[in-house]
């Protein structure tokens, strides 16, 4: 009955046709209004960023461009000392960036270590596309490091051999941070699986690891590495010095995204492990398909995170005297010629820094989109 | 509740080996000793529903038969195989035995399809073709067959409690234990699940299922068993459990939920 007159009276009533917003809420103009120039105070304060910003960025490109000096003759830095700091001495880059990229590899060699950082460049591409997610990249992921060992070492192949005491610059941040964050990785998956397992031994081992590593700087890990590591190794035997510093970037990164991964696990639901052993699956199958891949969706932001943090602690090496990016920008001024012209050498160093790091915050925030996506209906 | 229901044909086979045994079962979670002596027989083609108050072990009593829990007294056989902490008579257990849960437990980052899937084709190493085409059945069987390439977070509670089911039968198990498989239900979405379960029923499936839907156990049930901390305190049909309750225990219980429907 009631149904009935409901259905009669809704029909009677035309449908209301959609209107636009008010011209008031939308466009440019509303969107400056509610944004910026609510209220007076509002105003003043957008009116005082707008000019400062004005102000810096003119600034800027009076210093970095209009009255900049671009090359010099032969290390006759007069021209850029006459400036007196009114424009920035860009030739200290042309000069020396070949030094601040690879560091004192061989000048006529120089294209190996560019190839690697290009190999670098393409490794990393390549594996933030999922449909390259397949076995095989981990194969890709062989050949190009052992393709770039090569490449580095040469002494096969007809390329002359360069000790590893002579590379340096961009390829050495790039090699520290890939095997280090390469490795770290699936050491810290299993380091926090291992604090959760049911063995106490296990267990416990994997707690004092984190706990050690967590207690002490890095710096010092890398002291240790550098000068302890050495006094227990038998005599003659030595081990190359940067592998000892790598060696200690994976230990001192897996003790802290094992605690990233850590937290990934302790937020699924108990459920979603009482599901998987009620199937059947074992141990392993319930790691690798259920738990792992919903835990570590879950813990993207933090995870790149710290990956982002340890690419570049990888310029602490510079106090055991491995030759980063860094190390390599700071040496490239310590020539009389060219000293005083530190802002330079940074900017461009801190630039490169900034490239790789904001490449993998963009990445990881399309990540999590895509990842999460069967979270969202 | 007030539909005619059809009684569904007891498929029990009391003759052949029990399906299920539990004999003097006791656990205690820390001093809390939550199951005391319970003793039950479930035969092949049987279907037991078990029901009690909040809090009385009927829980821990499925999740003891699938070792989800374990037990630390009595002996528990499932299928003809001891439960122990035995590694490989608990894969071969587990391949048995499906479980529902109350809270569907779907995996959320997997399709429909993939999580009816995922175990045939790691646990019973069933090729994938063949993985599919079985799901895809029980998904028709469930009556969700075109849901398969949405994920769980997509579908209703009800649809997902009936892939939760169809993900259990995947694995083809001999014996389902459900737990409270509508209790986080809207009222709505009850009916569809049990008419799966009725449907299962049907297909002589050796059931053990904690619920408080009387419709459902008078229906289906050869047995009710009632439990009240931690013990079992009657057993019998569903007209003599729910027509003629001999304790006081289970005449309270009962007062209580036809109050709450
Ligand atoms: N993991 C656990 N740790 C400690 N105590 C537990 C645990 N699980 C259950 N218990 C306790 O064991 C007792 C039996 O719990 P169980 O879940 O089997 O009850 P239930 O009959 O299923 O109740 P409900 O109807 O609320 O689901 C309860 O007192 C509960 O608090
Ligand atoms: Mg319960």
């Amino acid at each position: 009955m009631s149904d009935v007159t409901l259905e009669t009276a809704a029909a009677k009533v035309p449908e209301a046709a959609p209107r636009s917003p008010p011209a008031s809420q939308i466009g440019l103009l509303a969107w400056l209004r509610t944004n910026l120039f609510s209220s007076w105070l509002n105003s003043a304060v957008t009116l005082l960023i707008a000019y400062l910003v004005v102000r810096w960025t003119i600034g800027f490109v009076e210093w970095g461009i209009v009255n900049a000096v671009w090359s010099v003759p032969d290390n006759q830095t007069q021209a850029c000392r006459d400036l007196k700091g009114i424009g920035a001495c860009w030739a200290v880059i042309t000069e020396k960036h070949r030094f601040i990229l690879f560091g004192t590899y061989p000048y006529e060699e120089h294209w190996r270590p560019a190839l690697c950082v290009l190999l670098f460049v393409g490794l990393y591409t390549v594996s933030a596309m999922r449909r390259f997610w397949r076995k095989e990249l981990a194969l890709v992921w062989v050949a190009t490091l052992t393709a770039i060992g090569v490449l580095m070492w040469g002494g096969i192949l007809g390329l002359p051999y360069v000790p590893q005491e002579r590379w340096g610059g961009l390829v050495i941040t790039l090699i520290l941070a890939t095997f280090g964050l390469a490795l770290a990785f699936p050491l810290a998956v299993l380091v926090a699986l291992g604090r959760r397992s049911r063995l106490p031994a296990i267990k416990a081992l994997c707690v004092l690891y984190v706990e050690l590593i967590r207690g002490v700087p890095l710096i010092s890990l890398l002291f240790m590495a550098s000068v302890m590591f050495p006094l227990f190794l038998p005599e003659g035997m030595n081990i190359d010095k940067l592998l000892r510093a790598q060696i200690a970037i994976i230990l001192f990164a897996g003790a802290y995204l094992a605690e990233v991964v850590r937290g990934g696990l302790q937020a699924l639901p108990k459920g979603q492990y009482e599901a998987a052993e009620a199937l059947g699956l074992s141990y392993w199958q319930k790691t690798g398909f259920i738990i792992l891949p919903q835990a570590l969706r879950l813990v993207i932001p933090p995870l790149v995170n710290t990956f982002i943090g340890f690419f570049k602690d990888t310029s602490l090496v510079l106090i055991i005297g491995i030759f980063d990016l860094l190390t390599a920008g700071k040496t490239a001024i310590i020539e009389p010629a060219w000293q005083g012209f530190g802002v330079e050498v940074y900017l461009t160093v801190g630039a490169i820094y900034f490239v790789f790091c904001f490449a993998m915050s963009k990445y990881s925030q399309s990540l999590e989109a895509e990842l999460n996506r069967h979270r969202n209906r | 509740m007030s539909e005619t229901l059809e009684y569904v044909a007891s498929a029990a086979r009391p003759d052949a080996p029990p399906a299920i045994l539990l004999d003097k079962v006791n656990k205690w979670f820390g001093a809390m000793h939550v199951l005391r002596d319970v003793s039950l027989n479930v035969a092949v083609g049987e279907r037991v529903v078990v029901c009690g108050p909040s809090g009385s072990g009927k829980s821990t009593t499925i999740r003891c038969i699938n070792r989800l829990e374990t037990h630390q007294e009595g002996r528990i056989v499932v299928d003809g195989i001891e439960l122990s902490d035995d590694i490989r008579a608990l894969d071969a257990i587990r391949r048995e035995v499906g479980m529902v849960f109350q809270s569907f437990n779907l995996f959320p980052h997997l399709t429909i399809l993939e999580n009816c899937t995922l175990a045939p084709i790691w646990v019973r190493r069933m090729p994938k073709r063949e993985a599919e085409e079985l799901a895809m059945e029980y998904l028709t069987r469930v009556r969700i067959p075109e849901q398969a390439k949405k994920y769980p977070g997509q579908l209703s509670g009800g649809q997902q409690q009936r892939v939760a089911i169809a993900r259990a039968l995947c694995m083809k198990p001999k014996i389902m234990l459900f737990d409270e498989p509508t209790s986080a239900l809207d009222p709505e979405m009850i009916k569809e699940v049990l008419d799966t379960m009725v449907g299962l029923a049907e297909t002589g499936m050796t059931m053990i299922c904690v619920t408080h839907e009387m419709g459902f156990a008078r229906q289906v049930a050869d047995r009710v068993v009632f439990m009240d901390r931690g013990e079992i305190v009657e057993m019998g049909t569903p007209a003599q459990v729910f027509e003629n309750p001999q304790t006081d225990r289970l005449k309270l219980f009962l007062s209580q939920i036809l109050r709450g429907h």
